[in-house]
């Protein structure tokens, strides 16, 4: 199983949540699979899917409006901006969660090689002080991907699943960056 | 009143509510008021680059989003600054400690310094350096104000001769 398939898991399971999704591939993968105004596609800033994530989850906490954030991030990413896993920690962000798509590579560039083989990044997680991280291999079935088991655990949480490399051939997300802020904002204010 | 006390004014009245920080001596205080302000939501940040991220997220959630910072967190942030805020037209008020000007003691401030204004002008960022604190409170209102109505960031820069000068 590959990351496409992850995704294609992961949305089967929700309803009304608000998705930000990685750069790159997995934003295409995201806008075909199911394209909805529930959706932030991040076109240009590796590394900042979480953060973004981070900043939404907190801004609803102020408005205790109490809809899930799930962040598609992947495991290159999170490397490039590690402090970030640190920061989600340290404010308890409780409506968040974190699907880190862990293929070892940076998947939009060709697949080279991430440093994520060489360690645990489940492990690193619970070492930061997070209560809620769950490893899922998916390399060969993505059944254990049952989002109602975790949608009702409170986060900051994060889901650490494995999967093979490899990309599909999911065409250009068809919104400009404005559209798809201006029809994300409009979804939050409903 | 002194030069904190009027920046962290014009912050109020420009309704400023979400606000992420990395340090800078120069903003001890300033930092100190907005902890103790249950108003306003502080974020202290591992990187400047992931505060404009968060300051983006908490924008689409209708927070109205401020970060504080040296000019190196300026230098940490060029990507994130274009391929994001500017990208999608988020807005943030950036308040920059300007360190490596006159009165600098330590010569690693000094090369990013230099570099500070070149930097926003390449990335075509509005910005205004800040002399005088009896023109601080205005000032971050209107920079917000236009911030919000053009959604771009834009920067206001406290060089290190700022803070030492009273209000009048």
């Amino acid at each position: 199983m590959k990351r496409y398939d992850a995704i294609k898991k992961i949305v089967e399971g929700l309803t009304d949540e608000l998705i930000i999704s990685n750069i790159g591939i997995p934003s295409k993968e995201l806008h075909e699979i199911k394209d909805t105004s529930c959706n932030f596609y991040m076109l240009g800033s590796m590394g900042m899917a979480t953060p973004i994530g981070l900043g939404l989850s907190l801004a609803l906490e102020e408005k205790e409006d109490d809809r899930k954030i799930i962040v598609i991030d992947g495991d290159g990413s999170v490397l490039m901006n590690f402090g970030e896993l640190i920061t989600v920690y340290a404010q308890d962000a409780s409506n968040l969660i974190i699907a880190l798509i862990d293929n070892e590579a940076y998947g939009s560039t060709g697949s080279q090689k991430t440093y994520s083989s060489l360690i645990n990044m489940s492990n690193i997680a619970r070492s930061i002080g997070y209560k809620e991280v769950y490893y899922i291999d998916a390399k060969d079935s993505v059944d254990d991907i049952d989002m109602s088991k975790y949608l009702n655990k409170k986060g900051p949480m994060i889901l650490h699943i494995k999967v093979n490399a490899g990309n599909s051939d999911a065409p250009n997300i068809k919104y400009t960056p404005s559209q798809i802020k201006n029809r994300f904002i409009k979804e939050i204010n409903k | 009143m002194d030069s904190t006390d009027v920046i962290y004014n014009g912050l109020k009245e420009a309704g400023i509510n979400f606000i992420v920080s990395v340090p800078c001596a120069n903003l001890k205080k300033l930092l100190e008021l907005i902890d103790e302000d249950d108003d306003i939501r502080h974020v202290p940040v591992t990187r400047e680059e992931e505060g404009f991220g968060i300051c983006a997220g908490a924008y689409m959630g209708g927070m109205k989003p401020a970060i504080l910072m040296q000019n190196s967190g300026l230098g940490n942030s060029i990507n994130v600054l274009t391929s994001l805020m500017k990208l999608y037209n988020f807005p943030v008020l950036m308040i920059i400690s300007h360190r490596g000007t006159f009165g600098e003691g330590i010569c690693g401030q000094v090369p990013m310094s230099k570099a500070t204004t070149k930097i926003l002008d390449s990335m075509d960022f509005i910005y205004e350096k800040i002399n005088y604190p009896n023109e601080s409170t205005d000032k971050i209102k209107k920079a917000w104000n236009l911030a919000s109505i053009t959604e771009e960031p834009i920067a206001l820069l406290f060089e290190i001769s700022y803070w030492s000068r009273s209000v009048e």
